[in-house]
């Protein structure tokens, strides 16, 4: 059976600093673009430290390259990414009646990734890839 | 010369807008048409002004095509006036000048005029509302908070200066020490960069706060809470008894809480929790509580909104009078449902921060975007307007996370109007249409 994690989106300091930048800069999508796993996790999950990878909820999908958390920051079953594109086509559009979508918690499966780089997941995504 | 040293002017007590600590002493070095140095900024904030440049934009464009200024306020009133249900959204990076002109179309067009808080501290505005709010500024912190809990945020790497300079380790009148005067204890999934800066670091479980919360609360008033608690939260008994006890026998303690707890399962009930915790505090010490808020004047759109329809975000005008219902009236669900059939986006990026479901909707219909910079919103923007930077091209109001309202200084003027000035053009042409020529914000 596939093991669920916990994904947390969040801010850092890198995602701050670099969408004063450009949201559409190399250093933003690099940074909103990177799953931090637990050193334990990523060995379990039999993946590698800069790895593509594919992330999935149950609402959406997202290809990321997988980074072991260093700092040890992570508990085992939780992953984080910094707040971005892929971190918002992972949550649901339902709120609970509250306005806001689950945004930090959300049940993901990881699987690894295509090997030859497949195509941009929409239109958007190549807009941002494109400049 | 744009480069030579004669043209360097100095700002004092500039206002950095790009978090809620918003902090009001900044030194800015202009040289030209750039900043060059940010005295007492944080990496963020030097981020902010170091990186303001010239954009190389059109004042605006109407399918990505660059128009005059005029024919963009023309086709955003038609597509405002025609619209069936459409919605006013945004606003957090924007001065309060602004924003109530905003209110001001959403009133006039019978629009939901709703803010980024409703996907930030929405909950935490629900929450209020059912619990009420122990509430203090940060000068009261500085000066007099032995003990400093930060619940499901992350000071250290989205508000860097909040800890330095009003929170913990500042020296205040009744915390003369500073830091050493305090006790610091955070409370978070991860063991962020902010647990360093603390004395205790209590690792609870992914979407257990409410439950850790609720047991504190038990614990406080003397009740017994079953052992089993640990298994559940994360934390043991002796760690929770013991910030019980902490939080009883402080003088002055604030609990800071992050949208760890407002984006988390549970969400306003989780608020309510810490809410009710404070509270209860209140029995035997000073105690209080506050919600770390993100964008520059995101307090500022809480409190415009809640002056103008009496309801903080997620308010619906169409019937002439407001209705505030979250998941209703909430941008999210609007776009979500597919309900929305327009909308005025005002400095922020939904089609890069909504859900999937809410994106494919807002390309589906047409929406006016204002935003200094280019992002996925303005790229897909029916029509889109450039506009100047609040707090470094734009004089105004703006609100401090903890509600103190501060004046910015701008530092260098810009080619491109404030929101501000295309939003009044916006309203007057949208009243013209509708046929009522006397305007409420001479
Ligand atoms: S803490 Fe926030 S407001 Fe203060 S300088 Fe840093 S980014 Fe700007």
């Amino acid at each position: 059976m596939t093991p669920t994690f916990l994904l947390i989106a969040g801010r850092t300091s890198r995602q701050g600093t670099s969408l004063n930048d450009s949201k559409f800069g190399a250093e933003y999508l690099e940074e909103t673009r990177t799953l931090l796993l637990h050193a334990e996790d990523l060995k379990q999950l039999g993946l590698q430290s800069g790895q593509r990878i594919r992330v999935r909820s149950a609402w959406g999908d997202a290809e990321v390259i997988a980074q072991v958390d260093k700092r040890g920051e992570l508990p085992r079953g939780v992953v984080f990414i910094a707040y971005g594109e892929v971190s918002s086509r992972l949550m649901g559009g339902d709120t609970h009646g509250t306005g806001m979508p689950d945004s930090k918690g959300i049940e993901v499966v990881i699987e690894p990734g295509p090997v030859a780089p497949g195509p941009p997941a929409d239109d958007l995504n190549s807009s941002e890839q494109g400049s | 010369m744009s480069t030579s040293a004669e043209s360097l002017r100095v700002i004092e007590n500039a206002t950095c807008t790009f978090c809620g600590c918003v902090c009001d002493d900044m030194v800015l070095k202009v040289q030209g048409d750039r900043i060059v140095e940010a005295k007492n900024a944080c990496v963020l904030g030097k981020a902010w002004f170091l990186n303001h440049h010239p954009e190389n934009r059109p004042l605006a464009t109407i399918e990505g095509k660059p128009v005059s200024l005029d024919e963009a306020v023309e086709r955003a009133a038609q597509i405002l006036v025609q619209a069936r249900y459409p919605v006013v959204y945004g606003l957090s990076d924007t001065t309060c000048e602004a924003q109530r002109i905003a209110v001001a179309i959403a009133d006039w067009i019978g629009a939901c005029v709703d803010t980024t808080t409703s996907v930030c501290h929405g909950p935490s505005g629900m929450a209020f509302q059912g619990v009420g709010e122990v509430t203090c500024s940060l000068g009261e912190v500085k000066n007099r908070a032995d003990l400093v809990i930060f619940w499901g945020c992350n000071p250290a790497e989205s508000h860097p200066r909040h800890m330095t300079r009003y929170s913990t380790m500042p020296r205040g009148l009744f915390v003369p020490k500073g830091r050493k005067d305090r006790t610091v204890v955070l409370v978070d999934v991860r063991r962020t960069k902010t647990a360093p800066a603390a004395d205790i670091f209590l690792a609870i479980k992914p979407r257990k706060d409410f439950e850790a919360l609720w047991a504190l609360r038990a614990i406080v008033k003397g009740m017994e809470v079953d052992e089993r608690i640990e298994e559940e939260t994360g934390l043991s008994m002796a760690q929770l008894k013991d910030l019980a006890q902490r939080m009883k026998s402080c003088k002055f303690g604030v609990l800071f809480f992050g949208m760890g707890l407002s984006m988390t399962r549970g969400k306003h009930l989780n608020v309510e929790a810490a809410l009710a915790l404070a509270r209860d505090l209140n029995q035997f010490t000073k105690f209080y509580i506050k919600p770390m808020r993100g964008h520059g004047n995101v307090t500022g759109a809480d409190n415009v909104v809640s002056w103008q329809t009496g309801y903080p975000f997620g308010v619906n005008l169409a019937r002439g009078y407001p209705r505030f219902n979250p998941g209703e009236y909430t941008t999210a669900d609007l776009l979500a449902r597919g309900e929305a059939d327009a909308a005025l986006i005002i400095a922020s990026d939904p089609l890069a921060n909504f859900s999937q479901p809410a994106r494919e909707h807002l390309r589906r219909i047409p929406y006016i975007a204002l935003d200094p910079k280019e992002t996925p919103t303005t790229r897909h923007a029916t029509v889109a307007f450039t506009t100047a930077v609040y707090g470094i091209n734009v004089a105004g109001t703006v609100y401090r996370m903890d509600d103190v309202p501060i004046r910015l200084r701008p530092a260098l003027p810009s080619p491109y109007p404030s929101d501000e000035e295309v939003l009044r053009r916006i309203e007057r042409r949208v009243r013209q249409l509708l046929g009522h020529p006397s305007s409420v914000h001479p």
